[in-house]
């Protein structure tokens, strides 16, 4: 495989409140290759949306710190003055939100905010850069793209809205497209066509994509490799089969049981007992720990390491600090 | 939109039929006798009751209001009775007087105002922030005569900077034409009288502006905040926007319909409550022109006054309505 696109090594960001540092996200790595499709999945409040945002460099200032190294095609992201992550945002790496209803500026047509995007990073003239934005919108899929254009964003319903920021993220032609649950606020009709452009896309243009999503069937619709996040921390990772076919740490067991399942008619669905940890509630050991019904005294006092399996999984497990781990069945979780 | 407006216009009658009224009554309850007042304290009964019945006031009410109202129809805004001169030909020049210093007024106030609180917004919590909002605390809590004094003692009086009352050099008058001052020295090619009536203008515009400026600088400062926690403010800075185009572009125009709103209104107090200013640097405007009537219980000249005061408040209000619908295309007047 070529060399990746982007890297980030043991990336910290923490926000600074007025009683102390509290770090949200704790120290991951991962990387993804050209034209791959990453999946980051975890529960709310985990750290995904802040690693997409130290990325692109918009975690809010001064209250927000990043530390690590976010390399993108070797260059360090982390300690990039502004206006070089000005350059970067929008033409090297876009990215798309969770709202769209909400996403584009109300009060500007949709052709505006399309030529604008372009013409921040590239000399075109206006003629140019609209033939790009209509070209881009139906790309996209929307019919009508030239009368669209002078639309305003509330005259569209939400997938088309979502549509337009896809089509206003791709637009400069990225390397890398951060997309932050972007199917999420949709209809389930909605989000399989969403889903099915961002994967077109994905192979006519060879954007990476770095899928941010809770929804782990968007995971295994879209992406080839997932990342899975706990508590600021990256606790699995693995492709797309090897997650659902054989899942090793216990939080994503729990994560794959919480998903209905047609063929089996259960009384409640099952969920993880607990909830996430809040960021700063330090404590030692694995974070997963009290919600874990694997925990071992080990758990509690020490923070396990990522332990690289067979075939490029790698888990955050003390059961499977040896390199063979257990087999965890069903019953012994539920 | 075009009946919109026509509805509006159409709905102004009663609201200026029922002011007029209003005032009306007001008068006619202060105490003073314009007869009176006119031929001074050793009149006699006999000439007075003469004078009363010349200027038609022996009449009952309602047959001088309908006689009044009749007038203004037709563009009469009845007789002083101090000049003997038709109110329409002698209002004009008051009027002018009045609205070119209070757009003078507005137009520091909005300068300075609105970027003041864009800066403010901007720099959240920075040492220009709590300065700006400050000295606008200190700005709305000023008696405007006791700034006013002060500007002429400090800056006319001590340090002889600039003329302390009236419009122009009354030793060189500027000779009217539409009595718009700046408008008439370039028709007359006097720019030295442009620079004079400049001169003259500056003190009592920024007395007159400071409540305005300091009220919309807060309004526009707490707009600004809102609008720049949004999503789509977010989504432009993904774009590489920088900064300065994704505050004074996507976020003002976000931020301008309660601030439009708030200049629309003191505006119009400005053309209706400049009495203390005008006074005070002897400017020959409308609040002046409406005091003195006042005093010498020139009926007429009170009505007519104040309807004209009314009427141009309540159109400004008009175009503010009509302005949020340029400004946010989600708005339509049907």
């Amino acid at each position: 495989m070529n060399k990746p696109i982007i890297e980030v090594k043991e990336l910290k960001t923490s926000f600074r409140t007025d009683e102390a540092e509290v770090p949200v996200v704790n120290g991951i790595s991962f990387h993804i290759n050209p034209g791959e499709i990453l999946g980051i999945v975890g529960e709310s409040g985990c750290g995904k949306s802040v690693t997409s945002l130290s990325i692109m460099g918009l975690v809010p200032s001064p209250s927000g710190k990043v530390e690590g190294e976010i390399l993108f095609k070797g260059e360090n992201l982390a300690d990039a003055p502004e206006s070089r992550m000005r350059k970067i945002r929008g033409n090297d790496i876009a990215m798309i939100f969770q709202e769209p209803m909400t996403s584009l500026n109300p009060v500007f047509t949709i052709g505006e905010q399309l030529i604008e995007s372009i013409r921040i990073h590239r000399k075109w003239n206006k003629k140019m850069a609209e033939a790009r934005a209509v070209e881009m919108l139906r790309l996209v899929g929307l019919p009508r793209a030239e009368d669209l254009i002078r639309e305003y964003p509330h005259q569209l319903s939400g997938g088309m809205r979502q549509r337009v920021m896809i089509a206003m993220a791709m637009i400069c032609d990225p390397a890398l497209l951060i997309a932050d649950e972007p199917t999420t606020a949709l209809d389930v009709t909605i989000q399989a066509q969403i889903l099915e452009l961002m994967k077109k896309l994905n192979k006519e243009t060879e954007t990476a994509i770095m899928m941010i999503t809770h929804d782990l069937g968007v995971v295994a619709e879209i992406c080839e490799r997932v990342a899975v996040m706990y508590s600021g921390r990256i606790v699995e990772e693995a492709d797309v089969r090897t997650i659902f076919q054989d899942p090793k740490h216990p939080y994503t067991i729990g994560l794959i049981q919480s998903v209905p399942d047609m063929r089996d008619k259960k009384e409640r669905l099952y969920s993880i007992p607990g909830n996430v940890p809040k960021p700063g509630a330090a404590q030692p050991g694995c974070p997963f720990a009290p919600r874990c019904a694997h925990a071992m005294d080990k758990c509690v006092t020490k923070t396990p390491s990522l332990k690289s399996l067979s075939d490029g999984q790698k888990v955050r497990c003390w059961l499977y600090e040896d390199g063979k781990g257990v087999k965890l069945n069903d019953t012994a979780i539920s | 939109m075009f009946s919109y407006t026509i509805r509006r216009l159409t709905a102004l009658i009663p609201v200026l039929l029922g002011m007029t009224f209003i005032v009306f009554m007001m008068i006619r309850a202060i105490p003073g006798n314009p007869a009176q007042i006119i031929l001074g304290q050793q009149a006699t009964k006999k000439a007075m009751a003469a004078l009363t019945k010349e200027l038609g006031l022996d009449r009952p009410w309602p047959t001088q209001f309908w006689e009044y109202l009749s007038g203004i129809f037709t563009g009469d805004l009845g007789v002083s009775l101090k000049s003997r001169v038709p109110i329409s030909e002698e209002i004009w020049p008051y009027l002018a007087a009045t609205i070119e210093l209070s757009l003078v007024a507005m137009l520091i106030a909005i300068v300075i105002g609105v970027n003041a609180g864009i800066i403010s917004a901007w720099f959240q919590n920075s040492w220009f922030d709590y300065v700006a909002m400050v000295v606008a605390l200190i700005g709305v809590s000023m008696p405007i005569f006791w700034l006013g004094l002060m500007e002429q003692y400090i800056v006319a009086i001590q340090w002889d900077l600039l003329p302390t009352t009236g419009r122009d050099n009354i030793r060189d008058p500027v000779e009217a034409v539409t009595n718009f001052y700046l408008i008439d020295s370039l028709l007359n090619n006097r720019f030295d009288q442009f620079i004079e009536v400049i001169r003259h203008l500056i003190l009592p515009g920024i007395a007159l502006g400071t409540i305005p400026m300091a009220i919309i600088a807060r309004m526009t400062r707490s707009s600004m905040l809102e609008v720049m926690r949004s999503d789509y403010i977010r989504t432009a800075r993904a774009k590489g926007m920088k900064m300065f185009w994704v505050v004074y572009k996507h976020s003002l125009k976000n931020a301008l319909i309660p601030v439009v709103t708030v200049i629309g209104l003191q505006t119009g107090l400005l053309l209706g409550g400049a009495i203390l200013t005008e006074t005070i640097f002897g400017w020959p405007g409308i609040g002046t022109y409406i005091y003195e009537a006042i005093s010498y219980r020139d009926y007429p000249v009170i009505q007519s006054g104040i309807l004209v005061v009314a009427a141009i408040f309540v159109l400004i209000n008009l175009v503010v309505d009509l302005l949020y619908a340029a400004i946010d295309p989600r708005i339509k007047y049907k």
